[in-house]
């Protein structure tokens, strides 16, 4: 009789890494179905075409790294960063620039680095920081949010526009795209206009961008199943969209007329799916309670700074990257006292 | 009647498996044909055998006796013949085998003329009974072994709180449960001698809210023995509050210094088994010779408690609980979080051994190890509020210096880490790897410093054999001079012994100051004996000198 030695513990609770990071794809459907619905096929294009490059590219660094196949891909962490990627390229971007900036994200910020658990910065935010730098033009095209008036592409105009840049005979770029609220407001305060004035415009909805302001209230439920299902704990999303809303509400109090909303912070860019499901990366992130905290309040005074005063509208990106860097310094100081280890905690 | 109660961090909800056996009532096991029984079963020094190979040996006779303070004697656990004192695999982590008293049992099973009780356990001495105790082989029966008489000695402490472990929060144990349950007035009998051998001010008896009838069974117990002083107190069901010091936290509040034991902040935690055993030594004057265990999982047809001899294999133990349901995967003494893995069922149970779980093959292949992902949620569960994803990076680096950092030594081992880990990573083996790593180091350093020492003592020695050889050479030669001259007397030879005298002395004085060769190595402690005794020679010397200075005044 061969009877197994192995170590303590013997047993195990159910929930593997593949379940933790499905958990995180069901999460995000919500806000990809309201997505699609505001802003037509190029979305589901996009996460498809993010989807397949992700898949090859894990596969193809995972051979070439003598790593089994199988499990790797099954661990669903390459298809979360290729739906994180997509949904923050616009609708409207050229294949090439969906494939390259998957295929980056995947190479550049996940398997040169030792692949999963291994990368110090979150594999999504780096491939669309690459796109945005490199690729300013087709990165900023912002389609406008489906109406009445604007009725979009279908899927086989779609589909041309994508692969073979050609738009249906009558229908200009410009008719299709739009400025994001946040791109908007930078450039007309350095005009002098005043928020009220900014926000009087059409693409301004009750909270954020008209249209975008469902994606992200989509993104918010989402983020919330995720807490209650202890996939992701609240300290980061708390920290990070509580103190950009501080920030935003300092300058807001104090000049109303040159300084958006907190709320307009909150439900417009990138912060909601940063906060929740960007920032909240633990393999990037700082890994103790305390360091949790920290590493979102950082992530999210740094967005409204480089909001405010950056060169590019939206900063979760880089305020992520940046904290990113910061996280193994905000490991080191936020240590956990130790049980045992307390002064005064034992009557003496 | 509540009690505030505190909180450990983390923690884990395991599924309890406690109703597969605790169904049955405790049965007696069938004396096995041949009991091992091993001279160490505890913390401490093996105790020596004090019978030889053909010996006749009667239940409760006692076969090796404790060496030195930290250590428990070992009785015959059924009548019969010693056959062989030899090493055999004993239950332990590594497999490793180590000297055991086998006897061949006579199926009488006749216990030894017990010593007439010497009174009650109110007129003895603390120090009475706890060589009583001692005498009766009785260690810590919640696992860990602690020999029980130490634990029942203050050391001139206050002991404010007295607590009875009878959380069992690990899943399939059930022998602490039914020992309540069917038992308790003798829990209580032993409760209250050892809360006599600590004169302990308060008395809890700690039972985890998953054991009703455990509950009532002791509650009516200390109501019956009309013990107004023991408190029974219902804790939340959550692992590990069975810990020693997570227990402590939840009663009292007060937290244990890292390293420290817990009567320095004046509270004492036994198991409840342990005070069955006491009444069992102290009024009835058996000593350890049986134990409950627990003897479950999928593995065996019938899981029940069965109160067993110290010494039987656990193979004869899965047999009487009706054999094993098909193709056995482990065998586990202790629960599944932190129980070993035996690697035969030949292997003897001891004092400490509470549970055999036997598992079945499972249906699926085990999870792939996957990389850490740093989710934290081990962190979330470690009731020590370690940062078990840093601990197991650095001990997978091997940087160990890194993981004491951590305070990888605080790690109780208790599992929930890897229990919660979505990649499936045996985080606790790593913790053990690294610990063990620290260990060989250190021990190799205390080599490497002892021959050092020695290196530098054979040099100063061959320095100083040196030296009196020259001395005695010098002083040949001044001799030899002595006898050539010895032809001209008078002054010159006059001037020659003062020479040589003078020799002598200025090679002494050289001597001297060599330092003395054994203060070579001397602990700080020593070094300040040294310099005390100094000082008072210096200081004793001065008032010589004074006293002659003035006498020759």
């Amino acid at each position: 009789m061969h009877l197994n030695t192995s170590s303590s513990p013997h047993t195990h609770s159910a929930n593997g890494l593949s379940v933790v990071m499905l958990r995180v794809v069901y999460a995000l459907i919500p806000a990809i179905a309201a997505y699609a619905w505001l802003f037509g096929w190029g979305v589901i294009i996009n996460l498809l075409l993010a989807t397949i490059t992700a898949l090859a590219t894990e596969a193809v660094m995972l051979r070439l790294r003598r790593h089994p196949i199988t499990p790797f891909l099954k661990d669903g962490s390459a298809l979360v960063t290729a739906l994180l990627l997509a949904i923050a390229i616009p609708p409207l971007a050229p294949w090439w620039l969906v494939v390259v900036g998957t295929a980056f994200a995947l190479v550049f910020g996940k398997h040169i680095y030792g692949g999963l658990g291994f990368n110090p910065f979150n594999p999504a935010m780096v491939g669309y920081v690459m796109l945005l730098i490199s690729f300013p033009r087709e990165m900023t095209t912002w389609a406008a949010p489906l109406s009445p008036d604007n009725q979009g592409l279908d899927l086989g105009q779609s589909l041309a526009w994508v692969f073979s840049g050609a738009l249906p005979a009558g229908v200009s770029l410009d008719g299709l795209t739009s400025a994001t609220v946040l791109d908007t407001l930078k450039t007309q305060l350095k005009l002098d206009q005043s928020i009220d004035q900014i926000s009087a415009s059409p693409i301004f909805g009750a909270m954020g961008g008209a249209g975008w302001q469902w994606i992200n209230l989509a993104i918010l439920g989402g983020g919330l199943w995720l807490i209650y299902k202890n996939v992701i704990s609240w300290h980061v999303p708390v920290a990070m969209l509580g103190s950009l809303a501080l920030m935003a509400l300092l300058f807001f109090a104090v000049e109303p007329t040159r300084h958006a909303s907190p709320l307009f912070h909150l439900f417009s860019g990138g912060a909601m799916l940063g906060a929740f499901f960007i920032a909240t990366d633990p393999v990037s992130g700082a890994t103790s309670i305390k360091g949790r905290l920290w590493f979102g309040a950082g992530v999210g005074i740094l967005t409204y700074i480089i909001r405010s005063w950056g060169g590019y509208p939206d900063a979760v990106a880089f305020a992520v990257l940046l904290m990113n860097m910061a996280a193994p310094t905000i490991d080191h100081y936020t240590k956990p006292t130790v049980f045992g280890h307390r002064k005064g905690s034992d009557g003496r | 009647m509540s009690r505030q109660l505190w909180s450990f961090h983390g923690g884990i909800h395991p599924p309890q498996y406690k109703e597969l056996s605790n169904q049955r009532p405790i049965a007696q096991a069938a004396i096995a044909a041949e009991l091992v029984i091993p001279l160490h079963q505890h913390i401490g020094q093996s105790a020596a055998p004090i019978v030889e190979i053909g010996a006749q040996v009667l239940k409760g006779q006692e076969i090796a006796r404790a060496q030195g303070y930290v250590s428990a004697s070992v009785h015959a656990s059924s009548s019969g013949t010693v056959i062989a004192i030899e090493e055999r695999p004993i239950p332990h982590p590594s497999g490793m085998s180590a000297p055991c008293i086998v006897i061949a049992t006579d199926g009488e099973d006749r216990w030894q003329k017990q010593p007439p009780v010497d009174g009650h356990y109110t007129e003895m001495e603390p120090s009475h009974l706890r060589n009583l105790v001692r005498a009766a082989g009785i260690v810590g029966l919640g696992g860990a072994g602690f020999p029980s008489f130490i634990k029942l000695n203050p050391t001139g402490k206050v002991i404010d709180t007295l607590i009875f472990n009878g959380v069992e929060c690990e899943p399939y144990i059930t022998c602490d449960d039914m020992l309540i349950r069917e038992r308790a007035s003798e829990i209580v009998a032993g409760i209250n001698i050892m809360r006599h051998a600590l004169q302990a001010r308060e008395v809890l008896v700690a039972i985890e809210d998953n054991k009703p009838e455990a509950i009532a069974a002791m509650r009516q117990a200390s109501a019956n023995a009309n013990e107004s002083g023991i408190e029974v107190v219902i804790v939340p069901t959550r692992y590990p509050q069975g810990g020693e010091k997570q227990l402590i936290k939840v009663l009292t509040g007060k937290e244990v210094p890292s390293n420290g034991l817990p009567f320095q902040i004046g509270i004492v935690v036994q198991n409840v088994a342990t005070a069955y055993a006491i009444h069992r030594a102290i009024n009835h004057g058996q000593p350890l010779v049986s134990r409950i265990v627990t003897i479950t999982g999928d593995g065996v047809k019938e899981p029940r408690n069965l109160e067993v001899p110290i010494g039987t294999p656990i193979q004869h133990l899965i047999d009487q609980c009706g054999g094993t349901t098909g193709d056995i995967e482990r065998v586990i003494i202790g629960g599944p979080m932190m129980g070993f893995a035996m690697h035969s069922t030949a292997i003897p149970l001891i004092k400490t051994s509470n549970c055999i779980l036997v598992t079945r093959k499972p249906d699926q292949p085990p999870p792939l190890e996957m990389p850490c992902i740093r989710c934290g949620a081990c962190a979330e569960v470690c009731p020590v509020e370690l940062l078990p994803q840093q601990l197991y990076w650095h001990a997978r680096a091997k940087e160990f210096d890194k993981t004491q950092e951590y305070d990888l030594f605080d790690c109780i081992e208790c599992g929930c880490c890897s229990y919660v880990c979505p990649s499936n990573i045996p985080l606790v083996h790593y913790y053990r790897f690294a610990k063990t790593e620290i260990w060989s180091q250190e021990r190799e350093k205390e080599k490497a410093d002892q021959a050092r020492k020695r290196h530098e003592f054979r040099l100063s020695r061959i320095e100083r054999e040196q030296f009196e050889k020259e001395a005695r050479l010098a002083q040949k030669r001044a001799a030899v001079q002595q006898k050539a001259d010895s032809g001209d007397k008078g002054e010159a030879d006059k001037q020659a012994t003062i020479q040589a005298a003078l020799d002598r002395a200025q090679a002494k004085k050289e001597q001297q100051q060599e330092p003395p060769k054994n203060t070579a190595a001397l602990t700080p402690a020593q070094q300040r004996l040294v310099d005390e005794a100094d000082a008072r020679r210096a200081r004793l010397d001065a008032a010589t000198t004074a006293a002659s200075n003035k006498e020759a005044e």
